[in-house]
């Protein structure tokens, strides 16, 4: 047992961690430890990742089977430990700015963190629903977190009430798939269907299970919730949904659709191929009638995971790859532009309105040089990564013979295409004297101008991410 | 010489460093500096690529100074030119000097105009210089970028419309292209274009949800390439981009989109659809043939009622790549070469155009026809060039617009004489409407008021211009230096071919 356990060390830390400092926070009236909690936050949550990347390798489930701990899981946990400290830290200022810093907000997150780190790791489904409400429960509440903004209660409200149906679907979807396998461990129900009929229970149990998982990765039809909850909550919230859980939900969704159902791949094929379709559709006709930023980026994610589904629906090695190159260049990118969104101000109000970015490159040449280059990136254009990790995918898929799905999404690409442009033409052409006058702190610059170099070095080696992402692309499939 | 195609290929991009981290302010002189900086780049690379040229063996049709770098594994970076790149690339690497003259007197943020123009002029060598797929696509996209800042920051009116106009067309079109490609690399498992120059593609018809596909999947693959060639050279019916983006764009963009980024339509042709889908190439010929001739009749007769001098230009420009598409699919050595020789003459040709309009324009801000007459009586140097070029455009025997012209059509008549009846129909309207234009401009009594004080092309603007002139009747009454360069090559394709 105790061997077990020290696989467990990251987690239990944080976990650790969280509860102390929540205790402790609670009698602490310093206002030098208020004001850096976000920063010690981060801290943990930097420990947690180096502890992760010491801990052991272990090929086996562990813990009776409950929990697994491989390459694959090691390399989305410290990415996402990584990315949520960086929003941590991002956050601080806009927090401070508006008077919202309270030790609660880093405490959920790092919960949130908490439950995604159970959730890659379960290797069973009752680990995995554990670890989804944990996760998804800290969100709802910080998306409501500014409590006197009916925008932000309306989208964390919104985001509960269908986020607790997703919650149902999973478990209902889990006890069809324990009824007809008779287990809850992903390796038995794997071997179960390998050797056992196929019946509708199962695949009905199938599809509830992916529609949840679906949910929570915000693709279509399951995406209506996106744009009003990422709008309406706090920027910083924003960011954090734009970015981390959709790592660690598109972990899990590739787990349970190749460690659980790997062998009734047919059938799950043609339903990725409509959720991904659909989303990268939805998510380019969206955007283009919005001109609020957080509402773009909301659509701007619906069409992203359609294209990052491209990859899981390809059903091969170099698909399930590619998936994992295209979240983790998704989510540099969307750091470098939230890095930026969470400055945009108006005479110290906060905006969002896209409008207000006219003539913006007169004034900061650099900064606009850095966002459009990110925004040509999300639109997926050359030599940028952002296209590197469409081509992956579209290679992935044409190599699966479903070239159809593959020109869908070169279609809407182009459609995605003119939104990202309209950014840059407002930064650029536009006449408008109403402009932002952000005073953008050096970090989040720093953050900006590091992303932006991340996608134009990524076009020549991917960031050399490309093993690591095969190595734990195979320690999944194998 | 090992490298030196990387170097012609990225030092331009290493110029648009230097002007954008190393010459500091923003006042007159900085932009000054600048701007020596960007024209003494391109002059080098200019030079560069005359280096190249000189070392170039027109004998052979293999390709040369082939350069290969391991890059995303499945994909690699591979350069090396062949007779029908390396006459691209100078034409490329010999109008950016010019470009940077021309727009001399750019006042608006002039540092972001040169590094826009200079990164363009890698992506535009890199484009001729690829030798995979893959990396030709990255330049051949990238492209797009400086060119929608290029027409959307400098240009006129309705710029913003027209740089929309043009990124999105050309983006459809090459993302199909792009799906194309993926397909060539799953079914040959390769993306080196010299291997898949080799590679035969299935040509057995199939069905597909019940419609016949003749010689299968390359009727596909051509189709893919065709929609991001056809979009960019333009061929009739998505033509309708160019003369938006044309009067749009400020002069050294307009320049830079005739001479240049036209012609990597009428290159992706003879590179890819030609020898690589020669079946369904063989099999759209007739369509390929209708579509240059409605071209060449219908933007004819389009340009005979512009009102536009840029405008004008633009179409007779779709008009003069109707004969490049006409030459290049006469699939026979005599077409081929008035293709790739009617690409470099128009090169020459429309450029020169673009910058005569330029020159009025920057006098009288108006591009109007009828706001022009008479300059021949304050402009007697002006009146000269465009005589030249005016007759160049028509196709007048002894100016390079003749050779291209010619050979295109004498490469149709072999295979279908009807089209080539029509083809030359389409250079008596040209004459209609560039000799129109010349005598609405240039002859006649100067009656405007603000026309009486206009001053002829300054020293500057010649060192532009005649150059350009003399390199018309140059090649066109000797054009051998420029069809030998790449006649081995196609005589090779053809053979293998056939």
């Amino acid at each position: 047992m105790s061997e077990n356990l020290t696989h467990l060390i990251p987690e239990l830390f944080l976990v650790i961690f969280n509860l102390s400092f929540l205790c402790v926070m609670l009698f602490v009236k310093s206002s030098a430890i208020l004001l850096n909690c976000n920063k010690l936050a981060a801290l943990a949550l930097i420990i947690t990742a180096v502890l992760v990347h010491f801990n052991s390798i272990e090929a086996n489930p562990i813990i009776n089977g409950f929990y697994t701990s491989n390459e694959f899981t090691a390399f989305f946990k410290i990415l996402i430990l990584f990315l949520s400290s960086v929003i941590l830290y991002l956050s601080d200022a806009y927090l401070k700015k508006n008077d919202l810093l309270k030790y609660e907000f880093p405490i959920l997150i790092n919960f949130s963190v908490f439950g995604m780190l159970v959730v890659i790791s379960s290797n069973d489904l009752m680990t995995l629903y554990l670890g989804i409400e944990i996760q998804s429960l800290s969100l709802y509440v910080i998306a409501a977190y500014r409590r006197d903004n009916l925008k932000s209660t309306e989208a964390g409200l919104k985001y509960f009430i269908l986020g607790a149906l997703s919650s149902g679907l999973l478990l209902y979807g889990i006890s069809l798939v324990y009824g007809t396998t008779g287990s809850t461990q992903f390796h038995t129900i794997y071997s179960a269907i390998m050797y056992t009929d196929r019946t509708l229970g199962l695949q009905i149990g199938m599809v509830f299970l992916l529609s949840a998982i679906a949910f929570k990765f915000a693709a279509f039809p399951f995406h209506m919730w996106t744009p009003d909850v990422y709008d309406g909550s706090p920027t910083p919230v924003t960011a954090f949904m734009a970015i981390v859980p959709k790592l660690a939900i598109g972990a899990i969704l590739a787990k349970v659709l190749f460690d659980v159902f790997g062998g009734i791949s047919d059938k799950w094929q043609l339903v990725l191929v409509f959720l991904s379709g659909g989303s990268m559709i939805i998510g380019s006709f969206g955007a283009i009638a919005q001109s609020n930023i957080k509402r773009i980026l909301g659509y701007s994610s619906i069409g992203h995971v359609g294209f990052a589904l491209m990859g899981l629906a390809a059903v091969s090695p170099e698909g399930l790859s590619g998936f994992i190159i295209y979240l983790f260049l998704y989510s540099i990118m969307m750091l470098g532009i939230f890095a930026f969104i969470l400055n945009m101000e108006k005479d110290g109000v906060l905006v969002t309105d896209i409008y207000l970015l006219a003539k913006y490159s007169e004034k900061n040449p650099a900064i606009s040089f850095a966002l459009s280059l990110i925004l040509f990136s999300l639109a997926g254009i050359p030599p940028l990564a952002g296209f590197i990790c469409k081509l992956y995918v579209m290679m992935a898929i044409i190599n699966s013979g479903l070239v159809y799905l593959a020109l869908v999404g070169a279609i809407v690409s182009v459609i995605g295409a003119f939104y990202y442009l309209r950014i840059v033409y407002i930064i650029y052409f536009s006449e408008s004297d109403d402009k932002i006058d952000a005073n953008i702190p050096v970090g989040h610059l720093f953050i900006l101008f590091l992303s932006s170099t991340a996608i134009v070095v990524g076009t020549y080696n991917l960031l050399g991410i490309e093993p690591l992402t095969r190595a734990a692309a195979e320690s999944l499939l194998y | 010489m090992d490298y030196i195609l990387s170097l012609i290929t990225f030092l331009p991009l290493l110029g648009a460093l230097i002007v954008g981290l190393f010459v500091p302010g923003s006042d007159t002189q900085s932009s000054e500096n600048a701007k020596r900086v960007s024209f003494v780049t391109s002059i080098i690379v200019f030079l560069l690529s005359l280096v190249m040229f000189s070392e170039f063996d027109k004998n052979s049709s293999d390709f040369q100074f082939v350069e290969e770098f391991l890059w995303l594994g499945f994909f690699n970076y591979k350069l090396g030119v062949d007779g029908i790149s390396v006459i691209l690339i100078l034409l490329t690497t010999g109008m950016m000097p010019l470009v940077f003259l021309s727009s001399w007197t750019t006042s608006k943020r002039v540092k972001e105009y040169l590094i826009s123009f200079l990164i363009l002029e890698t992506l535009m060598v890199g484009v001729f210089v690829s030798l995979d797929i893959f990396l030709f696509y990255v330049f051949f996209e990238a492209g797009l970028i400086p060119m929608f800042l290029i027409i959307g920051i400098w240009g006129g009116q309705e710029r913003v419309f027209a740089s929309f106009k043009f990124f999105l067309y050309t983006l459809l079109g090459s993302i199909l292209m792009l799906v194309a490609m993926i397909i060539m690399w799953d079914l040959s498992g390769t993306t080196d274009i010299t291997k898949l120059l080799n590679y035969e593609f299935e040509s057995e018809p199939f069905y597909i949800l019940g419609v016949y596909i003749p010689s299968g999947i390359q009727t596909l693959l051509w189709l893919g390439f065709f929609a991001s060639f056809a979009v960019k050279l333009p061929m009739f019916p998505v033509h309708t981009w160019l003369p938006d983006a044309h009067v749009q764009a400020p002069t050294g963009g307009s320049v830079l989109l005739a001479a240049i980024l036209l012609k990597m339509g009428g290159y992706g042709f003879i590179r890819f659809s030609i020898p690589m889908f020669y079946d369904a190439s063989l099999y759209f010929q007739s369509f390929i043939f209708i579509l240059s001739i409605i071209a060449i009749i219908y933007t004819s007769l389009v340009a005979l009622v512009q009102t536009d001098m840029k405008k004008l230009i633009a179409y007779s420009s779709v008009a003069h790549m109707g004969f490049v598409t006409l030459g290049l699919f006469s699939l026979n050595q005599q077409g081929i070469d008035g293709a790739i020789f009617q690409m470099v003459s128009h090169g020459f040709i429309s450029a020169a155009l673009f910058l005569i309009v330029g020159v009025v324009y920057e006098r009288t801000s108006t591009r109007e026809i009828l706001a022009f007459g008479g300059l021949i009586r304050r402009m007697p140097n002006y009146a000269m060039v465009f005589m030249v070029l005016t007759l160049a455009n028509v196709g007048l025997p002894g100016t390079s617009g003749f050779i291209g012209e010619f050979l295109s059509l004498v490469g149709v008549f072999q295979v279908a004489p009807l089209y080539a009846f029509f083809g030359a129909l389409g250079v008596v309207l040209s004459a209609c409407y560039g000799l129109l234009l010349y005598k609405k401009v240039i002859l006649g009594e100067l009656i405007k008021e603000n026309l009486k004080r206009i001053n002829d092309i300054s020293f500057r603007e010649k060192f532009c211009l005649y150059p350009l002139v003399l390199l018309i009747i140059f090649f066109g009454i000797y054009p051998k230096p420029i069809i030998e360069t790449y006649s081995v090559t196609v005589a090779n394709y053809l053979q293998i071919l056939n």
